[in-house]
């Protein structure tokens, strides 16, 4: 990061601590701190330090720093290779914000998303200079919900992401390490799997059981495994007929060790693509669970729920629909840059 | 090629009641059963019990499941809790009409996905190109439900609302006069009331297809058979579409059998928006409702189509590359 954009960053951070100071003040106030309110001060807090923190820390490790870019292991060569990639630096700009948006939330929305007001007065207004996204059946404003919305989407589609990552990691490295049976055993699991839909499959498991956040965050994790399982079971295949995995062996290290140690860092580099991608699917596949009613219930607000909202009155007040579904359109387009170039950076076999 | 399939086949026995066997355990272990819906104050709770014995819902897990797998293996359905009707009696048209809806997206997903691709492939780097890149991205992260709002709300309510040429209609299978149409208008009906669910439901994959045929298209265009022909003095068009497209083929086939299973999932969004009677929206219900052997029997011919499919793909693939013929050990 150059010192400019640091400092654009610092002061727009201030400014944002400016402009709402009489909320922050609310805040302090308050009794008892709602846990959301109580993380969007201490991340404005601790942003506003980190911002002098990383210059201070960029002078004096720079020096080691750009010797080290200038080598020639894997991981410098992808980030020069990512650096010159400017759409996937915009996904990587866009996923910060979005991400920083939703430690922020409290002190961004201009409204609670809760709030009705007079509902006869404030329903389905269109979007204007006080709700730049108009307000739906119950006056709420929809700007507010759409943010705080970005705050459940993105949250679960990063549980779930680490879920299905770290399932599909165990999964992968102990069938291609072990082979055999163990191998053709779950390799047939996951291809049992992946035959049957998986929107259908996570729709009969949620309609049964109780739906909230935590059974759909779960519930996604779990059928979210079996491409990362594929990619890490042909990565070790490999891997494991090398010198250095047959050293390890020789040394007598055990196989927990040797998985663990030596095998699964060496395939982190197609994980990583695959769980960039795997955030924005996630991301969707939660919008349409919202969207029928079996994703994050009403009256939390969440880009598929708002939606499915919107579609009644989608002659009258077509913003209720629209504006969270550009939301979830701009987060994914963002997460599927951001993959395609860290793809084409980490794994240069893909790159077309 | 016929052994190959065959024994294909076989293998896809195990795969099919494994997935059987999960959601038959899923459903069963979760709270409640199909009589929960009648539990009311003025129903006695032997009349439920009484409904639980009829259904066979007293029984053991392990008994209730080796019931079920025997009559499943004898194919028999049996009747669904929440229709009152036979299961073999529901299913053919519902799966009908969702074949309807998805075979015209796949039209749609490597019709326009492969024409788009090769475009793209064939003018690298071009403006055309960049702005199809970017189009096709948008797509590919577009939720289909959303999609099918949009154009509802645009080809449809604001078209009738403005009196356009062109309106299509919001929901349904036919129009409310379908009865009383002549054979033309019949079929122009059932066209118009295709036409937005399939797009909706296929145009998202379509971006997909698009990226990856113009990969796998710039791979093969680049190689010396190319300039061959070429050299040889060929149209364009024929090198092209004779020379390069067989090959640039390939990984697409691969592609067909994974849309498969994303496309019935998706279906279940588009039907639900378009009130479209098809499996999608079959699924939902029966297992809102508990219906246990709906449900079960529907997921088998999900499961069976998504197999079929795949096979389908990989006979496909043959086709198109002899080298597969040779080897037939799979």
């Amino acid at each position: 990061m150059s010192g400019l954009t640091c400092l654009t960053v610092w002061l727009l951070l201030l400014l944002l601590a400016m402009a709402r100071r009489d909320r922050i003040a609310d805040i302090l106030a308050a009794p008892t701190l709602p846990p959301g309110d109580m993380i969007a001060l201490g991340s404005l807090a601790f942003f506003l330090l980190a911002n002098w923190a990383w210059p201070l820390f960029d002078l004096t490790a720079g020096r080691s720093r750009r010797a080290r870019e200038s080598g020639i292991s894997q991981w410098s060569l992808a980030m020069r290779q990512f650096r010159r990639n400017r759409m996937a630096i915009a996904g990587l700009i866009v996923m910060i914000l979005l991400y920083a948006i939703t430690l922020l939330t409290p002190l961004i929305a201009p409204f609670d998303p809760s709030v009705q007001g007079d509902i006869v007065a404030t329903r389905y207004l269109a979007p204007s200079a006080e709700n730049p996204m108009g307000t739906d059946r119950f006056g709420r404003d929809i700007l507010s919900r759409t943010l705080y919305g970005a705050r459940i989407s993105l949250s679960i589609g990063f549980i779930a992401m680490a879920i299905g990552v770290g399932l599909g990691t165990l999964i992968g490295a102990v069938a291609g390490y072990f082979g055999g049976i163990i191998d053709s055993a779950l390799m047939r699991f996951t291809d049992m799997m992946l035959a049957f839909p998986r929107l259908i499959l996570l729709i009969v498991i949620i309609a049964l059981f109780e739906p909230s956040i935590f059974l759909v965050v779960v519930v996604l994790g779990l059928t979210g495994w079996m491409g990362i399982a594929r990619i890490v079971r042909s990565e070790v295949l490999s891997l494991r007929e090398r010198e250095f995995v047959q050293a390890a062996r020789a040394l007598g290290m055990s196989d927990l060790r040797i998985i663990v140690r030596h095998v699964v860092p060496n395939t982190l580099a197609p994980v990583i693509v695959f769980a960039t991608l795997l955030i924005g699917n996630t991301i969707l596949v939660e919008a349409g669970l919202s969207f029928l009613g079996l994703g994050v219930q009403p009256p939390t607000p969440s880009w598929g729920n708002m939606i499915s909202e919107g579609r009644d009155a989608l002659l009258t007040a077509w913003w209720v629909a629209t504006f969270p579904g550009l939301a979830i359109v701009f987060t994914v387009v963002a997460f599927n840059l951001l993959g395609d170039g860290l793809r084409d950076a980490l794994d240069p076999r893909l790159r077309t | 090629m016929l052994s190959f399939l065959g024994r294909r086949l076989l293998g896809a026995i195990p795969l099919v009641l494994g997935i059987l066997t999960l959601i038959f355990f899923i459903m069963h272990l979760a709270p409640g059963d199909p009589t929960t819906r009648y539990s009311d104050p003025s129903i006695s709770p032997e009349v439920i019990e009484q409904m639980r014995v009829n259904l066979g819902l007293d029984q053991p897990l392990p008994i209730q499941y080796f019931r079920w797998m025997t009559s499943f293996l004898r194919g028999d359905f049996g009747y669904s809790f929440g229709q009152m009707r036979p299961i073999a009696e529901i299913l053919p048209e519902v799966l009908w009409n969702t074949l309807q809806l998805t075979l015209v997206s796949l039209v749609i997903i490597f019709g326009l996905g492969m024409l788009i691709g090769i475009y793209q492939a064939v003018r690298q780097y071009s403006a055309g190109d960049n702005v199809l890149t970017f189009v096709a991205l948008f797509f590919y992260s577009m939720p289909a439900f959303w999609f099918a709002l949009m154009l509802i709300l645009i080809f449809a309510l604001r078209a009738s609302q403005g009196d356009w040429v062109i309106q299509f209609p919001a929901s349904q299978m036919t129009s409310l006069d379908y009865d009383l149409m002549s054979i033309g208008e019949k079929i122009r009906d059932r066209i118009m009331h295709l036409i937005l669910p399939a797009t909706a439901l296929g145009v998202g994959s379509a971006a997909g297809v698009a990226r990856y045929m113009r990969g796998s298209m710039l791979e093969v265009i680049r190689q010396d058979y190319i300039r061959t022909a070429r050299a040889k003095g060929l149209s364009e068009g024929r090198v092209v579409f004779h020379h390069a497209l067989r090959n640039a083929l390939l990984p697409i086939i691969t592609l067909m059998g994974l849309t498969l299973p994303y496309l019935f999932g998706g279906s279940v969004l588009v039907e639900t928006i378009f009130a479209w009677p098809g499996m999608g929206r079959l699924i939902v219900d029966a297992v809102f409702q508990r219906d246990y052997p709906l449900v079960m029997a529907a997921s088998f011919v999900i499961t069976v189509m998504v197999i079929l499919g795949n096979l389908l793909a990989d006979a496909l693939y043959a086709v198109a590359d002899p080298r597969i013929r040779v080897r037939q050990d799979g």
